[in-house]
C-alpha cells in the first residue's frame, strides 16, 4: 500500500513528534503513569539518585568525619580508582572471589544437571518427592548455612571428617586451612543447587520428545543423545544459570560473611583472609571502616568486572547457545 | 498430584506464563527398562540421605546437651531441651530464650516479611499491570531501564541509600512531632518495598501478557475504571504469580543479612538471620565464644523452620516460580 505513492491533496495529518506529545493529553497514558509512579519513584530516589551519588562519592575522601559533619567533603580525583590496583587486599579478594566462582558455577550446574536427568529418568511421580527432597538445601537461609559450613566441616570433630575417616582419608581442615575455605563454600553451595536444578528440569521437559525418537532412528545411543539432542537443546537454560550463578558468585556475602566474619569476643572484628570475597571487602570498607569513597569506587568496579564477564558470556554464547525459532 | 488428567489449575489464556513443569503428561518413555529405574532410584536414595543428612544433624544437635553436638550421633545419647530453662549464669550451660531476645527476633522477621512481602507484591502488580496493559509513551524505554537495572550489583547503590535515611533519621530526630525513621530503625527493611521490585515486575509481566485482553476490554465495557478492573480482573486472575511473588520476598526477607546488619543496632530490633548470626559470634569457640554449641544450633533450628513450613504449605508456587526464571533468557 504505502509503495504506491498518491499524492494526497488533504492537508498533511500531525508529525510524528507531535501525535507523541498529544498522546500526553490521553486519560490511558496519565493512568498508566499513575500505576508504575511507585516503580518511577523508588527508580528514581532508590537507583538512579543513589548510582549518581555513588559516582560522586567515588571520586570523593568520603567518610566517618563526612557522616558527622566534622570535616568538609574533597574531592580527591581519581585517587580512590588508583588505590584499587595498590590495594594489596583487592587483589586478594578478587582472586578469592574467582577462585570461588570457578569452582562453584560450573560445579552446581553439573551436579544439578545430574540430578534433574536422573530425575527425569525415574518419571514424575517417584521423581516429584526426589525434587523436593534436593529443593530443601535451597530454601535454607544463607546465615544457617553459614553455621553449618563451620560445624559440619569442624577439622577435628566434624561430620564430614568423621565420615572421611570411617573410609579411610584424613580430611583436612576445611574451615582453618585457607587452601580449603572456597572449596567447603562451594561445596555447601552445591548442596544447595535445588533451584538450578529445577530450572534445568523445566528446560528437561521442554526438549521435544520427538528429536530423541529420531536420534535413536539414526542409531544414537544414550550418551550421543545426551551429548547431541539434549545439551545443545536445554543450552538457553544452561547458558542462563551460568549467567545467574557467576553475578550470585561475584555478590557473594552472605555464607563466607556468617563463617568467617563478624564481631569476636572483645568487641573487636575478626575475618579469615582466605574467604574475603570482594562483596565483603566492599561492605567492611564501607560500614567498619566506614571509608565510604572508597567503597563506592570498589562497588563501580564490581559494576565494570560484572557488565565485562556477562558481555563476554554473551559473546561466547553467541556460539555455543542454541535458541530454538532463532531463524524466523 | 494422584490425577494426571486433571487440568493445569492455574493457566489462563495461551498456556499462561509460569510452565507445568511435572505434571504435564508426558507418553510412556520406551527406553527405561526396569533395572535401569531401580538402579537409578537406588542413587536417588543415596543422594536424598546426603542432601537431606545437614538437616538431620541439625535437629539431632538441638536436642543433645553442651558438649555432645559433636559427637555426631544420630541419635541423642543424653536429650537437652535447650530452648528454655533456669536462668543461670556461664560454666552452666544456656538456654536460647535466656541469652538473647530470640522472640523479639522472630517476631521481628515475621512481621518485617510478611509486611513487606505484602507491599511489594501488590506495588509491583500495579506497575506490572501498567506495563502489559497500557500503551503509552516511553513504555519501551522505560521498561528496558527497569530491565537494566535487574543487572546492577546492590553494592553501588547500598552506600548512598544509607547515607540516604542516615538523614532523613537526621531530620525526624530534629522534629520530634515525627516519628524517628531512618538507620537504627527497621523502616528502611521494608519501606522500599513499597516501590516494586524490578524483577517481581519483569515475573508479573509475563503473566499479565498471558492474560486475554477481551477479559479487560468486558471489564471496560461492563463501565469499570482502570483501577476497578486491574482489581477486579487483573488480581484475580495473576493470583498464582502474586503468591509467587510473596513468598520469594518472604524468603528474600529471610535470607538477608546484610541490610539488618547495616541498619540495626539495638538487640531488640534484630531479624531472625542476624539474630542468629550475633549468636554465633557470641557462643562460636572460633570467634571467642564459650562453645555453648547447642544454643547455636536450637538457633538455627529457628532460622531454618519457618521457611520449610513455607515451602511446604506453597512447594507448587515455589517450583514453578523457579521455572518461569529459567525461561528470561
Amino acid at each position: 500500500m504505502t509503495s504506491v505513492a498518491v499524492p494526497s491533496r488533504t492537508a498533511p495529518g500531525p508529525s510524528r513528534a507531535r501525535r507523541w506529545l498529544s498522546s500526553f493529553r490521553e486519560r490511558e497514558t496519565w493512568t498508566a503513569y499513575l500505576f508504575i509512579l511507585p516503580w518511577i519513584f523508588g527508580f528514581l530516589v532508590l537507583t538512579l539518585g543513589p548510582m549518581i551519588f555513588s559516582a560522586y562519592y567515588s571520586f570523593t575522601n568520603y567518610g566517618v568525619q563526612q557522616i558527622a559533619g566534622i570535616e568538609p567533603t574533597k574531592s580527591v580525583g581519581f585517587h580512590n580508582y588508583k588505590e584499587i590496583w595498590s590495594d594489596p587486599k583487592v587483589a586478594l579478594s578478587l582472586k578469592n572471589t574467582f577462585i570461588y566462582c570457578v569452582m562453584m558455577v560450573p560445579a552446581k550446574i553439573i551436579v544439578a544437571l545430574v540430578l534433574a536427568v536422573i530425575l527425569m529418568a525415574v518419571g514424575e511421580r517417584l521423581g516429584g518427592i526426589f525434587r523436593t527432597i534436593f529443593y530443601l538445601p535451597h530454601i535454607t537461609p544463607p546465615v544457617a548455612v553459614g553455621v553449618l559450613v563451620i560445624v559440619l566441616f569442624n577439622g577435628g570433630y566434624g561430620i564430614v571428617n568423621d565420615a572421611l575417616r570411617h573410609i579411610g582419608i584424613q580430611g583436612p581442615y576445611w574451615t582453618i586451612d585457607p587452601n580449603w575455605i572456597k572449596p567447603t563454600i562451594a561445596i555447601m553451595d552445591v548442596w544447595a543447587c535445588g533451584g538450578t536444578m529445577v530450572i534445568l528440569l523445566a528446560a528437561l521437559y521442554g526438549v521435544p520428545r520427538h528429536l530423541y525418537e529420531a536420534a535413536a532412528m539414526d542409531g544414537a545411543n544414550a550418551l550421543r543423545r545426551f551429548f547431541n539432542v539434549t545439551l545443545p537443546m536445554i543450552s538457553p537454560a544452561l547458558f542462563f544459570c551460568f549467567i545467574i550463578l557467576t553475578l550470585a558468585g561475584l555478590n557473594q556475602f552472605t555464607q563466607a560473611y556468617t563463617a568467617f566474619f563478624g564481631a569476636g569476643g572483645a568487641g573487636g572484628t575478626y575475618g579469615v583472609d582466605a574467604a574475603l570475597f570482594y562483596a565483603i571487602y566492599i561492605f567492611r570498607n564501607a560500614f567498619v571502616y566506614f571509608n565510604m569513597g572508597y567503597a563506592c569506587a570498589l562497588a563501580w568496579m564490581l559494576v565494570a568486572i560484572s557488565l565485562f564477564i556477562t558481555g563476554i558470556n554473551i559473546l561466547v554464547s553467541r556460539r555455543f547457545v542454541f535458541y530454538q525459532g532463532e531463524q524466523k | 498430584m494422584t490425577d494426571v488428567h486433571a487440568p493445569p489449575p492455574v493457566v489462563t489464556g495461551s498456556g499462561g506464563p509460569l510452565p507445568q513443569v511435572v505434571r504435564r503428561r508426558r507418553r510412556p518413555q520406551p527406553e527405561a527398562s526396569w533395572i535401569k529405574k531401580a538402579i537409578f532410584v537406588v542413587l536417588l536414595i543415596g543422594l536424598a540421605i546426603l542432601f537431606l543428612y545437614p538437616f538431620i544433624w541439625l535437629l539431632s544437635a538441638t536436642f543433645k546437651p553442651r558438649g555432645d553436638t559433636f559427637d555426631n550421633a544420630l541419635i541423642p545419647h543424653r536429650w537437652s531441651w535447650n530452648f528454655t530453662g533456669p536462668n543461670i549464669p556461664e560454666p552452666h550451660p544456656q538456654y536460647l530464650f535466656n541469652v538473647a531476645p530470640v522472640g523479639h527476633w522472630m517476631w521481628n522477621s515475621i512481621w518485617i516479611s510478611v509486611l513487606g512481602a505484602t507491599l511489594t507484591t501488590f506495588s509491583s502488580a500495579l506497575v506490572a499491570f501498567a506495563f502489559a496493559y497500557f500503551r503509552f509513551p516511553l513504555r519501551n524505554v522505560l521498561f528496558a531501564i527497569l530491565l537494566a537495572t535487574l543487572m546492577l550489583p546492590g553494592e553501588v547503590t547500598l552506600i548512598p541509600v544509607y547515607l540516604l535515611w542516615n538523614h532523613i533519621g537526621r531530620f525526624t530526630l530534629d522534629h520530634p512531632w515525627l516519628p524517628h525513621i531512618g538507620t537504627g530503625t527497621q523502616y528502611p527493611l521494608w519501606v522500599p518495598n513499597a516501590f516494586g521490585s524490578a524483577f517481581y515486575i519483569f515475573l508479573q509481566r509475563q503473566f499479565f501478557l498471558g492474560i486475554p485482553r477481551d477479559y479487560f476490554e468486558a471489564a471496560r465495557m461492563d463501565g469499570d475504571g482502570y483501577f476497578s478492573m486491574f482489581r477486579r480482573i487483573a488480581i484475580p486472575l495473576a493470583k498464582p504469580a502474586l503468591i509467587v511473588t510473596f513468598i520469594f520476598e518472604i524468603q528474600a526477607k529471610w535470607f538477608d543479612l546484610q541490610q539488618p546488619l547495616i541498619y540495626l543496632r539495638d538487640l531488640a530490633t534484630f531479624t531472625a538471620p542476624l539474630g542468629m548470626k550475633i549468636l554465633f559470634d557470641k557462643f562460636n569457640a572460633a570467634g571467642g565464644g564459650e562453645g555453648d554449641y547447642q544454643v547455636i544450633m536450637a538457633g538455627t533450628l529457628l532460622l531454618v523452620l519457618p521457611m520449610l513450613v513455607l515451602f511446604g504449605v506453597f512447594q507448587k508456587y515455589f517450583i514453578r516460580g523457579i521455572a518461569v526464571q529459567g525461561r528470561k533468557g
